[in-house]
């Protein structure tokens, strides 16, 4: 193979659903650095060790590409949607001391004493979606049912959308991100519409404020007087629920397809629910379809570990494939609901780790734990062989997730 | 044990809070680390332990035998 052949082509994919890549464990051992070919024909090195993954993802000189960096694209232009190359213009600084600042300002919104507090909050909203499921009568779908209007409602209780708009929050979110399943012009719409909403919404929240975070904001603005204008304040709220909704959407369903396909797994934790945080995180660690990984843009050499990256080279952070390295944890295909410590790279490493991974891991816990006690005959209503990917760039996921009780 | 953290490190992820509530807080202003308990107790050590395992900034160090 000449130099300038791909190792490998991405996506990669495992053989079953629910399955890692087998090339994976061909790549951490030979191959930790691989030149991958994208979907759009372009090259980056694809990291899937995980001490290079972790090393690359907190080096604070680097952060998410952007337009003017002349990075490596995921998707040719014109697919994969906004998100996919990063060229969505939102007014959120991405590096250096402006974004330290804004995760500040945001971050303790999301701090774990606040996630505890919104916690009966969350019960309900998932004690009523799992009731309204079993109206509907089995076989569920439980992707739709629990997982996708979970976190956007969740997500419109912090911003402070009323109960009554959370259903087009939910369809604008999808079709934002959802480029397989909507076009062009649907994309669009969708993203005007939701920018006038939130408008509307932070414009309304300057007269009446209430308890929510962007009022929260907007009121330690006028204190601070160099607070978040309202266009930050806007992209702020998108950005959360972009962050938010689909991801977290998807890990519900992968969540409780791996627990219930191999069903001695759902047992172990009907026996002992106190399992359950680490449970959330095994999950999150065991996920195979994570999606793509975190693109990195170099704008200098790297030092990984004695090996040099050059400056201008597009890295692709495999989370999943670091996840399962046996070099960081013993027996990593097993799934085992009591791991601990489980430093898995889920939700990145570093500065720019996710902001809202303490919010992501108390929706995973509560959404198990109520599936456990109201539903404790879960199974999946077809064998989990069957269940089918979907076909997205950004968030790995299950179509759908068939459920009997 | 003793425990020290970084703050210039801390990315506020909120995972120690989670883990071992009495050792860790995170501050109202900014959701930066607090280190309420220097040196845990036996029977927080293991939490503490996992923390800092954990901690996505590796911001958390702990010196388990202080002189």
């Amino acid at each position: 193979m000449s130099r300038h052949d791909p190792d490998i082509r991405l996506p990669l994919t495992g053989d079953g659903p629910l399955d890692p890549p087998a090339e994976w464990q061909r790549l951490r051992e030979r191959c930790p650095m691989a030149t991958a070919e994208l979907p759009s024909g372009d090259k980056a090195t694809y990291l899937t060790r995980y001490d290079d993954v972790k090393s690359l993802l907190s080096d604070a000189r680097f952060s998410r590409p952007t337009a003017t960096d002349n990075a490596a694209r995921i998707a040719p232009d014109g697919a994969g949607g906004p998100a996919a190359n990063g060229d969505t213009s939102l007014a959120i600084p991405d590096r250096g001391e402006p974004h330290q600042r804004w995760r500040r300002q945001v971050g303790k919104y999301l701090t774990a004493k606040r996630m505890t507090a919104l916690r009966p909050g969350m019960v309900s909203i998932a004690e009523s979606l799992v009731e309204d499921m079993v109206e509907h009568g089995q076989p569920a779908d439980l992707k739709a049912a629990v997982g996708f209007p979970f976190p956007v409602y969740v997500i419109c209780d912090l911003l402070g959308v009323p109960a009554e708009d959370r259903d087009r929050f939910s369809y604008w979110s999808d079709a934002f991100l959802n480029v397989s399943r909507y076009t062009t012009d649907e994309t669009r719409a969708a993203h005007t519409e939701l920018n006038q909403y939130m408008a509307t919404l932070i414009a309304a929240k300057h007269t009446e404020p209430g308890e929510d975070l962007l009022s929260t904001l907007i009121a330690e603005s006028a204190e601070e007087g160099e607070g978040l204008s309202d266009d930050q304040l806007l992209h702020t709220g998108v950005a959360l629920l972009v962050a938010g909704h689909e991801t977290t959407a998807n890990m519900i369903g992968k969540m409780v397809s791996m627990l219930l396909a191999d069903r001695t797994r759902w047992e172990r934790l009907l026996a002992d629910p106190s399992l359950v945080r680490t449970a959330v995180d095994e999950a999150l660690r065991f996920d195979a379809n994570l999606g793509f990984g975190l693109r990195r843009y170099l704008g200098e050499d790297v030092d990984l570990d004695g090996r040099i990256l050059p400056g201008g080279t597009t890295v692709i952070c495999s989370m999943p494939a670091a996840n399962r390295d046996e070099r960081v944890f013993a027996d990593p295909d097993e799934m085992d609901l009591g791991r601990s410590p489980n430093p898995h790279l889920t939700f990145g490493a570093g500065p720019h780790s996710c902001l809202g991974q303490t919010l992501a891991r108390s929706e995973l816990q509560v959404v198990l734990d109520v599936l456990l006690r109201k539903l404790p005959t879960l199974h999946l209503a077809v064998p989990a062989q069957e269940l089918q990917r979907v076909e997205g760039l950004l968030v790995g996921g299950l179509r759908t997730v068939p459920v009997g009780w | 044990m003793k425990v020290h953290v970084d703050e210039a490190k801390c990315c506020g992820a909120g995972q120690c809070v989670l883990i071992a509530p009495e050792v860790f807080d995170q501050r109202d202003e900014d959701g930066i680390v607090v280190l309420l308990t220097p040196e845990p107790a036996e029977d927080q050590r293991s939490d503490v332990r996992e923390a800092a395992a954990v901690c996505p900034a590796a911001a958390i160090t702990l010196d388990e035998d202080p002189s």
